[in-house]
């Protein structure tokens, strides 16, 4: 007797939920809505505003009016543009000497990190700090620091040391500015390198380094043989990451020069900026940003290559 | 200075006292202090130098900071709140900072919203081609600003945001949607999907287990992916100068650099100021949650 009410109660059926909890259990609807807002948003505000500058591009569009098609004109006239060649070269100077000191730089921090010091967590901490802070705000006390009379430099080397009668013009002339934004970049750059190359040094088993030293190995030998080629894959996606940032900087030249003195520390993005908004030239300066894509292009090629091989090299299934 | 060398250089001789294994014969301790410890305190050094400037830059009176002979720069005489004043009181500083924190905590929700969406259906709905999704959206992360503000300016323009902190809440997840979708996709992985198909098991609906199960499970993740975008855009440049016009209504780095820079004479006193108190909110949050930083920016770079 018993066991039939309770075997009645337990057929009983569930309450049917509503309709609107049944369509978001249903999973193309669930797929569609939860990818709505992100691919939304990405596409309003990246997909179309990056197809709306290559339309730029070919137009002559100022601010307030649109521009009519005029095919390459534009670009015809930036290839007779010498001040546009000497930001596409500095571009491409600023980012590989940027690069190969910071990498070299951060790899070195990395090393160092990675050996047995106290304080290791505050250290990493500290070390991190140049990356955090807004790049205005540093780029402001680099300016400070770079300034021609009461520059901090200038007054150790020649005040304290007496190396040097005269103090260093940072930024007044051409070569000294633009070494001095790429010291600022690399100042920058080491934490994020440093930072991400330690977590891939602490990936590498200390086994392989014990039977380096067992087989008679010198320090050498087991960085390029051991540490190198196991760090290479990840060296490979924050060097592309890098590449591209640096590449396409703007706050840190906009900050402290502006692109001068006389054009000469001007990148394409600073260059872009300045024809386009503050000189309403919308369709020149989409122009410039245009010919920034080629070589972001590469360094995208090039991370997808590396990481391709990563996955061979572990025998890792595509997921 | 040479105080604290001295006291860590002490330090780190009973600390190595103590990891005596680690050490080979040829690894003898001075050894150990010339190719490790003294770059790691250059690096540190150059690395926090422009901190230490800014700072006592910002406390310093004018006729110590334009008189280099007859002061230590390194140093100050007599400290003063001056510039801290003049620039809470004789500017719209603090408006700035509020513009500034509403647009970041904005974005930082809105973003997070439609990261964590997305990054539960690529990862636990796993509809067909959602890895390509994945992809699309971290090729989405590599497009940089610098080449997407002249037709946003323009978009921004038509859509009447100009000079509007919307302009910035809704451009800002641009390239905070990729970066946190990236970063979930990872933590959602590291979820055990048993207890998402126990769930399933028990009757809950897809909703329930994503908010019931999934995401308090994710708290970690999202927290780090939400100190990110708010750090992000926090730091945010170019788009903020080229859509805010208007004095008020600027953020922080911007209103420095063009509000405060006036005419010929760098009031440096007041710029080094105003950087040290636009730092110190990112850096102060950001010291809260060093650990979540550093494991979630190795994380995703790892993955």
């Amino acid at each position: 007797m018993d066991a039939t009410t309770s075997a009645i109660t337990w057929t009983k059926q569930r309450p049917q939920p509503s309709w609107l909890v049944r369509l978001f259990d249903w999973k193309p609807f669930l797929i569609f809505a939860c990818m709505l807002p992100a691919i939304g948003l990405l596409m309003v505000f990246l997909t179309y505003p990056l197809g709306l500058g290559i339309w730029l591009a070919f137009t002559d569009a100022t601010i307030g009016r649109d521009g009519r098609w005029i095919g390459i004109e534009n670009f015809i006239w930036l290839a007779e543009d010498p001040i546009f060649w000497s930001a596409v070269f500095y571009s491409v100077f600023y980012t590989a000497v940027a690069t190969v000191g910071k990498f070299g730089l951060g790899l070195w921090l990395a090393l160092l990190l990675n050996n047995h010091i106290p304080f290791k967590s505050v250290l990493r901490a500290i070390v991190l700090l140049p990356w955090i802070v807004p790049t205005v705000l540093s780029a402001i006390a680099f300016w400070w620091i770079y300034d021609a009379q009461f520059s901090v430099i200038s007054w150790f080397v020649v005040d304290v040391l007496g190396l040097r009668d005269r103090y260093f013009d940072f930024l007044g002339s051409p070569w000294p500015a633009r070494w001095s934004l790429i010291a600022a970049n690399i100042w920058r750059g080491i934490p994020f390198v440093a930072i991400t190359l330690l977590a891939g040094l602490q990936t590498i088993s200390p086994s392989l380094y014990e039977a380096a030293l067992l087989d008679g190995s010198t320090g050498w030998q087991r960085f390029r043989y051991i540490t190198f080629p196991l760090l290479l894959p990840i060296l490979a996606i924050v060097m592309t990451f890098s590449i591209i940032f640096t590449f396409t900087d703007f706050q840190l030249v906009y900050a402290i020069t502006r692109g001068g003195p006389v054009n000469s520390t001007h990148l394409m993005a600073t260059l872009a900026f300045q024809r386009g908004i503050p000189g309403g030239q919308l369709a020149e300066g989409a122009a410039i940003a245009l010919a920034m894509v080629p070589f972001l292009v590469f360094a995208t090629l090039f991370s997808y290559f590396a990481l391709a091989r990563r996955k061979w090299q572990q025998g890792e299934s595509n997921d | 200075m040479s105080d604290a060398a001295a006291n860590t250089a002490g330090r780190t001789r009973k600390e190595s006292a103590t990891v005596v294994p680690e050490l080979m014969s040829w690894d003898t301790r001075s050894r150990r202090v010339v190719t490790i410890y003294v770059p790691l305190a250059c690096f540190v050094f150059i690395l926090l130098f422009p901190f230490y400037w800014m700072t006592i830059t910002a406390f310093k009176p004018n006729n110590e900071l334009y008189n280099l002979r007859d002061y230590n720069p390194l140093w100050i005489r007599s400290p003063t709140l001056d510039h801290i004043n003049h620039l809470l009181f004789n500017t719209a500083y603090p408006s700035w900072l509020m513009t500034t924190m509403g647009i970041a905590v904005g974005s930082t929700f809105l973003s997070l919203f439609a990261a964590t969406l997305a990054a539960y259906a690529i990862q636990r709905l796993r509809f067909k081609g959602s890895q390509y999704v994945g992809l699309a959206i971290y090729l989405a992360y590599l497009v940089p600003p610098s080449i997407l503000f002249i037709p946003l300016a323009l978009m921004v323009f038509k859509l009447g945001l100009f000079d509007s902190p919307f302009a910035l809440i809704l451009t800002y997840p641009t390239f905070l949607i990729p970066f946190c979708t990236w970063l979930l996709i990872g933590y959602f992985k590291s979820i055990p999907y048993e207890l998402e198909e126990c769930a399933l098991i028990d009757g809950a609906t897809r909703l329930q287990i994503l908010t019931k199960i999934t995401l308090p499970l994710a708290t970690p993740g999202l927290i780090s992916a939400g100190i990110f975008s708010f750090t992000l855009s926090w730091n945010e440049f170019i788009y903020a100068l080229a859509f805010i016009s208007s004095s008020e209504k600027k953020t922080v780095p911007v209103a420095i650099l063009t509000e405060l820079v006036t005419g010929d004479v760098y009031q440096w006193g007041a710029l080094m100021a105003g950087s040290l108190l636009g730092s110190l909110p990112v850096a102060i949050f950001y010291s809260f949650f060093v650990d979540y930083y550093v494991s979630s920016l190795t994380g995703a770079v790892k993955e």
